[in-house]
């Protein structure tokens, strides 16, 4: 039988979750002021793209994260194959990004979209990190602003943002 | 993810985040998202299929040219399985504040030994 059902409601899912836990229920960032916006300045096909992910990615070499409010970065070379990319995360089932990274890190899809030339180019450096941090002041704080200037120093034209 | 797209977008750089939580989406309200109605871990591309992927991240991409409207997210018409039964048995485990230390967690334990050998990790961020 072919069903439609609507999109999971995630908030409404982890209130359950806490609940049925015993924890005290989170309370999910809501935004009260309309977003920025800045238009993007060239064609997408000369442009250059930035990668941030928060799937808990990390390479073989460095160090995996901590699963207790790791606010963490790890510098990703563009480049990685990747038989050498990891996950690290404790709140998604991580079975098929372990199988192949690019459905949470997509190095490999930017590159090819790359050489067909739909964008410019991927920025030599990706951004790795393990969300589900529960303090959205050090997100503002600490985290926000250190990928902003780091996604600035690489000259990037845009930024892709690839939660789990 | 969300509060890192709102920073970097007012600090000038245009962003797109990509989503398979529209609600959560919805409330934290980054400027540009594009929605992808897939099992959580999915937010790209289902696993080995090179070809969906690019087709995912290209439609995706495609929202920097089709919204305009701050906020706005872009419907991704793409679909995890012919029916949506998968959605009724969503429960993620493994989330509970107690009991999560503060050591790294390596995927094996190979992975312990490489980053043990390699010493210095200059491309770890410790904020």
């Amino acid at each position: 039988m072919r069903t439609r059902r609507p999109p999971v409601d995630h908030i409404v899912r982890t209130r359950d979750l806490y609940s049925s836990l015993g924890h005290e229920s989170y309370r999910w960032v809501r935004s009260e002021t309309p977003p920025p916006w800045t238009r993007l300045a060239k064609p997408l096909k000369e442009c250059r793209i930035g990668l941030v992910a928060s799937g808990g990615v990390y390479r073989t070499g460095q160090i995996a994260f901590h699963h207790r409010d790791d606010i963490s970065l790890r510098v990703i070379d563009a480049s990685v194959p990747a038989a050498e990319l990891r996950t690290s995360h404790f709140a998604y089932d991580q079975t098929n990004a372990r199988i192949d990274p690019n459905v949470i890190f997509p190095v490999d899809t930017l590159r090819a979209l790359a050489v067909d030339g739909v964008i410019g180019d991927v920025s030599p450096r990706a951004y790795a990190f393990m969300g589900g941090i529960y303090s959205a002041r050090r997100v503002r704080e600490t985290l926000a602003p250190e990928i902003s200037r780091r996604l600035a120093a690489d000259q990037v034209d845009l930024a892709l943002l690839v939660p789990v | 993810m969300g509060l890192i797209a709102r920073r970097v977008e007012a600090d000038g750089i245009p962003t797109l985040a990509m989503t398979s939580a529209l609600s959560i989406t919805r409330s934290v309200n980054p400027p540009r998202a594009a929605f992808l109605d897939y099992p959580l871990g999915h937010t790209t591309g289902k696993p080995l299929d090179a070809g969906l992927q690019r087709e995912i991240v290209a439609a995706s991409l495609a929202a920097f040219v089709e919204l305009d409207k701050p906020g706005a997210v872009k419907m991704l018409p793409f679909r995890w399985s012919d029916d949506d039964e998968w959605k009724r048995d969503v429960v993620l485990s493994g989330d509970a504040r107690a009991g999560r230390s503060a050591q790294p967690v390596y995927q094996c334990e190979a992975d312990r030994r490489l980053a043990q050998d390699a010493g210095e990790c200059p491309t770890c961020v410790f904020l």
